[in-house]
């Protein structure tokens, strides 16, 4: 596969920027209930129904780790590589606002549960080591709802206390795809492990985008502005663009870039600032006295560690060498760990290349039409592996396939029922196709003699014909030797 | 009969056991006491009819195998008990029914006894005198002019009035101790962790905890059995075996290395204190034990430290107190930030308010390390002085505070005066050490005074013991005239 060059800058009036980007993602972790407390962490409950004393901070009310979350923080660090920390300290990060009941949040800041990680991206222009600065896990606030009556907000505090691992990667990222790849492959992770469900829509995957520029070459960094909350990876991209370009402009126009916070306005397209530096929180960070530090046993993490399943970049190696996928098909068929245990079982009882063509192709494109999840697909995999089998073996056409294909998006029925019971088996008889080939040689004897004198192309006038003829059904392989033969006799 | 309220937590037990006295004759008899005693100002809440109909049931199908049969008990107002108003006396809880009853109440209901009212205290546990209370100061029966200490002056104010025959109160920096020794009755803080604090309105998270106040230290032994004990709902909970304090209680203290430490004396400190201390020590030594001169040399910052990292964690746990979903919030405030100002100026009062600033100021950017980290330090400091002594010692004997009880509005406007009320008290907590106070005797004014025995981390048994012993031989006798019925 060819590569291409790098080539995300804006290009100022003088001189092209390059984009430096720093994500802080907040996963919500996959747990039955909450960081603290046992309230269930369901999404969609009614307003306030999983809410306990201690996440409404109730007087007298303490947290307890949940032991699961702490289990699942674990296995992400695992999976990025990360070293895991056995002493971590949870302090508390001191704010009022009303969907932050005890007016701090549990969060995790000079000693995180897991440290320096990283994360391998597949870019065209080759893969990119993305650097994890650290996980630390943290407490959700409430949700305040300001819209539903003129005069109040309202508070649903089902969100706070739920667990949440804040994984913040090193100015890595130079450009919106770099970010798209890195957000998919942090997602992709996840889902493997278990440990978040990545549902961007459901608020479970958030992230806080640092953006700067530089003139291209420079090595020091600039001032960087944050961009708050951003929960769709689109919307991450639009708001690179918009504040890149906004800071290049400043920078051109010769005025000061302000480290402060932004927001981004999803309806507008552009970032506001939020709050100064000057204006920032003092947080007045310090450990939590109601909870003692949390000190993890290397076996406890050892063990974690045997249990963990195959993780995309190992299962991508595995299925170029054991499949004999090249690297772009093996990275797309690991992206999602349902995808790849799909094709798996494709693979197993079908040719596996021509598997993993079909699936890129057609069936990915039916699922993306109807928005659907391979978990959905109304093609089981044995089914889908009996198509494919059914081409490579030559009873069926690549396009007679598509209409197999077809049939079976809508019937759910087995391949081998709709091939048989529409007679779409291919044509494969050299007896019979010989027959219709001569057929249309002694129809077309014009075009014969044309074609003897030297007027080559007309070759494929004549297979058309021949599949006009047979009903799409000629087995093309076996129809181009035989009209070549003819041709030439 | 006699008086059937004025005997030991210890003795009325076993007059309910031996059916000399019925729970409802004894809760009657203490309801008649509290009634008089409204002068006092010892509680915030009663609980007379509840504690009646307890008492019946009881009656009607005692279980004498409990640690404390149909025993009606007051605790301190910081304790949530279900249903049952809990102010922690503070106005911004002034209308708050806790749904939920804490682990230390909850078990000694467990062991037999009930609730009979809610006790007066500091606000937020934060004071030395019970004067910083939104419902008022609390009188020391001891004499009418007199501060019950504090905070749990409610508590001590009740128990040696006979308003209760044994109660609970919260210490985070002296506040059952100096109270106790105010009083003229028992005090222990136990080692950090022995008690839940769950259900407790917080104060100082890592420095607060639950402990006994009664007459006697066997009372105290009894109290402490029913109420300690592992909690998996407090993360800072030690969980071992349960004691038997009171079965376990030995007067025979020979051979026990006292360490006598040279740092608890202050400037200006009366005369009386020292005697005390010395008579203390003379005791135990006729006891058989054996006095050793310690050193403790970091105690001299233990009152600075201590009023950097209780104010710290203070500022941060009454963050709750925002007038969002329970307790008190005002009227006015046309914004969410207008509205959280308004509800906690009205809602906390001065020394609250003295202790959030402090708090806040000392955890802010480009003060922490200053303040609140230099203060961790020393607190490693002050436990490692205990640690290393506890090497040699089996207990350390101090005065437990440089005075009897001062006068009512006395201290009120010099708040570091009041603050160093609890400069023997206060290393205790930083080291998480359990420690006892015990009446040893008066000063010339005839006003108790007490004596401090600090233990190694869960040696509440060594410490009860030697008290027990030293009880026996002190011969003090708590003589409070009923002034106020």
């Amino acid at each position: 596969m060819s590569k291409e060059k790098f080539d995300y800058f804006i290009k100022g009036e003088k001189g092209k920027y390059e984009v430096v980007i720093g994500l802080e993602v907040h996963a919500q972790v996959l747990s039955k209930s909450k960081l603290f407390s046992g309230s269930s962490t369901k999404f969609g409950a009614d307003p306030n129904n999983q809410v306990s004393l201690i996440d409404s901070a109730f007087p007298g009310m303490l947290p307890v780790i949940n032991e699961e979350c702490v289990k699942q923080a674990v296995r992400t660090g695992l999976g990025l590589n990360a070293k895991i920390n056995n002493y971590s300290v949870f302090d508390r990060k001191n704010y009022f606002y009303a969907d932050l009941p005890q007016g701090y949040q549990i969060s995790q800041y000079k000693n995180p549960i897991v440290g320096e990680g990283k994360v391998l991206l597949d870019m065209p222009y080759g893969s990119k080591e993305i650097g994890i600065e650290r996980l630390h896990l943290e407490q959700d606030a409430g949700k305040s709802i300001h819209d539903m009556d003129p005069s109040n907000t309202y508070v649903d505090l089902n969100r706070s206390g739920i667990a949440l691992m804040e994984i913040v990667s090193k100015p890595d990222l130079r450009s919106p795809d770099e970010v798209n790849a890195y957000i998919k492959k942090l997602r992709s992770i996840m889902r493997y492990l278990g440990t978040c469900d990545g549902n961007m829509q459901e608020g479970s995957l958030r992230a806080d985008v640092n953006v700067s520029v530089r003139k291209e070459g420079d090595t020091n960094f600039g001032t960087r502005c944050e961009i708050k909350n951003v929960n769709s990876i689109k919307f991450m991209q639009m708001a690179i663009e918009y504040e890149a370009a906004r800071q290049v402009e400043l920078i051109e126009n010769g005025k000061k870039i302000d480290q402060e916070t932004r927001l981004f306005d999803t309806k507008k397209n552009e970032t506001r600032s939020m709050r100064s530096k000057e204006d920032a929180h003092d947080y007045r960070y310090f450990p939590d006295p109601d909870l003692l530090p949390l000190k993890l046993e290397q076996k406890l993490i050892d063990d974690l560690k045997k249990s963990l399943p195959e993780l995309p970049d190992k299962k991508k190696e595995r299925f170029v060498k054991e499949y004999g996928l090249n690297a772009y098909e093996a990275n797309v068929l690991v992206s999602e760990k349902e995808i790849s245990d799909y094709y798996e079982e494709v693979a197993k009882l079908s040719d596996k290349k021509l598997a993993a063509t079909w699936m890129m192709g057609d069936l990915f494109a039916m699922l993306n039409d109807r928005g659907l999840d391979i978990s959905k697909s109304p093609i089981s995999a044995k089914y889908f592996a009996e198509l494919v089998q059914a081409i490579k073996s030559g009873e069926i056409s690549g396009r007679i396939a598509k209409e197999v294909f077809e049939i079976m998006v809508e019937s759910g029925d087995n391949p081998k029922k709709i091939i048989e019971s529409k007679g779409m088996k291919q044509q494969s008889d050299p007896k019979e196709l010989e027959k219709i080939i001569n057929e249309i040689l002694s129809k077309n004897k014009d075009k014969v003699d044309q074609y003897k004198a030297g007027k080559e192309k007309l070759f494929g006038f004549f297979v058309g014909q021949v599949m006009k003829l047979s009903g799409g059904k000629a087995n093309p392989q076996l129809t181009n030797e035989i009209l070549k033969k003819l041709l030439k006799g | 009969m006699a008086d059937i309220t004025n005997q030991s937590l210890n003795e009325i037990i076993e007059n309910v056991k031996t059916k000399k006295v019925s729970s409802t004759e004894l809760t009657k008899a203490y309801v008649k006491n509290i009634e008089s005693a409204k002068k006092l100002n010892a509680f915030v809440t009663t609980t007379f009819d509840q504690a009646l109909n307890n008492a019946k049931q009881f009656d009607n199908k005692p279980n004498f195998d409990q640690l404390l049969p149909g025993i009606p008990l007051a605790v301190k107002d910081l304790f949530c008990t279900e249903n049952i108003k809990t102010t922690a006396g503070s106005n911004i809880l002034n209308n708050f029914i806790p749904s939920y009853e804490s682990t230390i109440t909850k078990n000694l209901w467990d062991h037999g006894s009930f609730l009979l009212g809610k006790l007066n205290c500091d606000e937020f546990a934060m004071g030395s005198s019970n004067e910083t209370s939104y419902y008022g100061n609390v009188i020391n029966p001891v004499g009418d002019q007199l501060v019950p200490g504090g905070s749990s002056g409610g508590s001590s104010s009740a128990l040696a009035a006979d308003l209760t025959p044994a109660t609970i109160g919260t210490d985070t920096g002296g506040s059952i101790r100096q109270p106790a020794s105010f009083t003229g009755t028992v005090g222990l803080k136990p080692t950090y962790g022995l008690c839940s604090r769950w259900g407790i309105v917080a104060f100082a998270s890592s420095l607060d905890q639950a402990g006994p106040m009664t007459k006697t230290i066997k009372d105290c032994a009894i109290m402490l059995e029913a109420m300690s004990g592992f909690d998996e709902k407090d993360s800072t909970s030690i969980n071992k075996k349960k004691e038997q304090y009171s079965k376990n209680l030995k007067d025979n203290i020979k051979g026990l290395k006292i360490g006598i430490p040279k740092e608890y004396r202050v400037d200006n400190m009366p005369k009386e204190v020292d005697e005390l201390w010395e008579k203390g020590k003379k005791i135990l030594k006729d006891l058989g034990a054996q006095l050793i001169d310690i050193s403790l040399p970091h105690t001299k910052y233990a009152l600075p430290t201590y009023y950097i990292v209780a104010p710290a964690e203070a500022s941060s746990n009454l963050a709750r107190y925002d007038g969002v979903r329970y307790g008190y919030r005002s009227k006015q405030g046309k914004d969410l930030i207008e509205m959280y100002e308004k509800t906690r100026s009205e809602g906390f009062g001065d020394e609250v308010k003295r202790r959030i600033l402090i708090g806040t100021y000392v955890l802010s950017s480009g003060y922490y390390d200053a303040y609140y980290l230099k203060a961790q330090k020393v607190r490693q400091l002050i436990k490692k002085d205990f640690d290393d002594s506890f090497k040699k010692i089996d207990a350390i004997l101090t005065p437990s505070t440089p005075s009897s009880a001062f006068k009512i509005g006395e201290k009120t406007n010099d708040p570091v005066s009041m603050y160093l009320n609890d400069i023997f008290t206060v290393p205790v907590n930083l080291a998480g050490l359990p420690a006892l106070s015990m009446p040893a005797g008066v000063d010339k004014q005839g006003h108790p005074l007490g004596l401090q025995l600090i233990g190694k981390t869960l040696d509440e048994q060594k410490i009860l013991n030697i008290g027990y012993a030293f009880e026996k031989n002190c011969g003090f006798k708590n003589e409070i005239k009923k002034w106020w019925s």
